[in-house]
């Protein structure tokens, strides 16, 4: 019976392909995609008619499953469509339509073609429902997993803008973290970091908190992680920028920075001129001893 | 994980002496650039991959390593399984308790190899063997 | 079987590894370097590991004993170039590399083992004031 589905709906296909495609591209015209000017009526026409041509030669070998081996490049060219839409930022709905407006003018093609004949007109049916609705489903899937990527690479980029590594002297980097720090982000700073300590053979790096806005056990953790790998790279660091209820906070937790920590970056500073053997003098007592 | 994990590639390494530790090593490494990880990733899971290569020689007297390359939805990553016919671990809990004394090779280097993992799952049993598994998603 | 080289510059000793190691690769080096520091009475012994991809525990282990049985000769040891990657896996796994200084490169891990010497000498006694400590 299967069988006799996928034939029925090959040859439909086959002989009502001009109609289907008219009544598709018509469904297509008159969604979404084309009103919001994200894509051109050519393109959207080109691309129906390249899966409409996959679907065909997948219904030859493959039955109706979606699946199979022979739907391959119908699979890989819905999944291409669909992450190209997840890129110009289309609706998840107009997405998914591409496939799903397909059902009808197939429905129609499909009931002209078999008006007597009830079962083959029943098998057909269910064919394409079959078909489509898996189809449907993977273009979703694909263009859910591309829009997480899109997010992720977001997340990536906004974690390094916010995380610049300063120069403040030769030898001294000072790293001024602002918002809240979990494992992924804090993946990125102290790759960060650690590339600009190589970079720029820095002895001392200033960690500074003040935009950080709380330090539980696991910030915590992250910090220490972050100095114990400058450490084993040869560089010292500080943390700065630790406020008054930030300290209590900690103590109250039973965290222990096991670092400098200095209130100001400021401070911090002045302690790392110092370490590296500068002095900073002001020029006014020379002058005045003249 | 609601995707089904397919695999599309597996290799088997064997675990005999400290040159298959390296041969492990630079298996794992040509099969995590492969797969596409960046150098930190590559470098977690390779170490991890050592850790319990290692394991497998000097505890489990020797064993393999099964390598696959495994895709879950879009997801790619990396599979190991190391395998030996060794004494096996009693107390599992015990032995996932590291402490990495200076010079002292005290730690099985579990808990390491899991922190370094996105998965890590292990199997057991005392007089039959030992079986650890880690993976790293991309 | 190939052993790693040992350079010795005044009075420290200074090892590239390069290679991934093998145990018997490992255990020749621990072994050439305390030799080398008996025989030639080095005050420092620098290791540089720029070249170092992997460190796990096994190489972990063995930097740690080469600075304990240096300490144990009277010289310092000091782990030079450590790649972030392999300094981020490290914390990671959890290893404290106690006992061993680090520095960015060989030029900082000299300059720091030379601070810790009364002098930059063949280190068998300097007969000025590096004893009066």
């Amino acid at each position: 019976m299967r069988m006799d589905g996928a034939e029925v709906l090959k040859r439909t296909l086959t002989e009502d392909e001009a109609a289907i495609l008219e009544a598709w591209y018509t469904s297509l015209r008159e969604g979404t995609s084309l009103q919001s000017g994200r894509i051109r009526e050519a393109e959207l026409q080109t691309q129906a008619k390249a899966v409409f041509g996959q679907l065909r030669d997948g219904l030859s070998s493959g039955g109706v499953d979606a699946d199979a081996e022979s739907y391959t490049p119908l699979r890989e060219n819905l999944a291409d469509i669909s992450r190209s839409r997840a890129v110009q930022g289309f609706t998840p709905t107009d997405t998914a339509n591409f496939v799903f407006s397909l059902k009808e003018p197939i429905f129609e093609a499909l009931q002209r073609k078999l008006a007597a004949d009830a079962s083959a007109l029943a098998a057909g049916v269910w064919a394409a429902g079959k078909v489509l609705d898996r189809l449907g489903l993977l273009t979703m899937e694909v263009f859910l997993a591309s829009r997480e990527e899109v997010i992720g690479r977001q997340g990536q980029e906004i974690a390094e803008l916010s995380t610049p590594v300063v120069r403040l002297w030769d030898g001294i980097l000072a790293l001024p973290l602002i918002g809240t720090l979990d494992s992924a982000r804090t993946g990125v700073v102290m790759e960060n970091l650690l590339q600009a300590i190589v970079d720029e053979e820095a002895e001392i790096a200033i960690i500074d908190i003040t935009g950080v806005p709380t330090v539980d056990t696991l910030v915590a953790q992250h910090l220490l992680k972050t100095v114990a790998a400058a450490r084993l790279m040869g560089a010292d660091c500080i943390v700065s920028g630790i406020r008054p209820q930030i300290a209590q906070t900690m103590v109250h937790l039973g965290v222990e920075l096991n670092v400098i920590s200095k209130a100001t970056l400021a401070d911090a500073f002045a302690l790392a001129l110092r370490r590296t053997g500068r002095k900073v003098a002001r020029q006014q007592a020379a002058e005045e001893r003249r | 994980m609601g995707a089904a994990v397919t695999v599309s590639k597996t290799e088997t390494i064997s675990v005999r002496s400290g040159d298959d530790v390296v041969r492990v090593r630079q298996r794992v490494r040509a099969l995590a650039i492969d797969i596409g990880f960046g150098l930190i990733d590559q470098t977690k899971i390779i170490t991890a991959a050592s850790e319990l290569a290692r394991n497998t020689l000097d505890y489990g007297g020797g064993g393999e390593v099964r390598a696959e390359r495994v895709q879950a939805g879009t997801r790619k990553g990396l599979r190991l399984t190391f395998e030996d016919q060794g004494p096996g671990i009693a107390d599992i809990e015990q032995a996932m308790t590291d402490h990495y004394t200076s010079g002292k090779g005290l730690g099985l280097g579990l808990g390491g190899a899991k922190r370094l993992s996105n998965e890590f799952h292990i199997e057991s049993t005392p007089g039959v063997g030992t079986r650890v598994m880690i993976a790293r998603w991309k | 079987m190939d052993r790693i080289p040992i350079l010795k510059l005044g009075g420290t000793l200074i090892v590239t590894i390069q290679v991934d190691m093998h145990d018997r690769l490992a255990l020749a080096l621990e072994e050439d370097l305390t030799a080398m520091i008996a025989r030639t009475g080095a005050r420092g012994v620098l290791i540089e590991i720029s070249a170092l991809e992997i460190v796990d525990s096994f190489i972990g282990r063995m930097l740690v004993s080469i600075a304990a049985v240096s300490r144990v000769l009277d010289a310092e040891t000091v782990l030079a170039g450590m790649r972030p990657a392999v300094a981020i896996t490290l914390v990671e796994l959890g290893l404290e590399l106690a006992g061993i200084r680090t520095a960015l490169n060989v030029e900082r891990g000299m300059a720091l083992l030379k601070a810790r010497l009364p002098e930059d000498g063949a280190g068998h006694g300097s007969g000025r004031d590096g004893l009066e400590d």
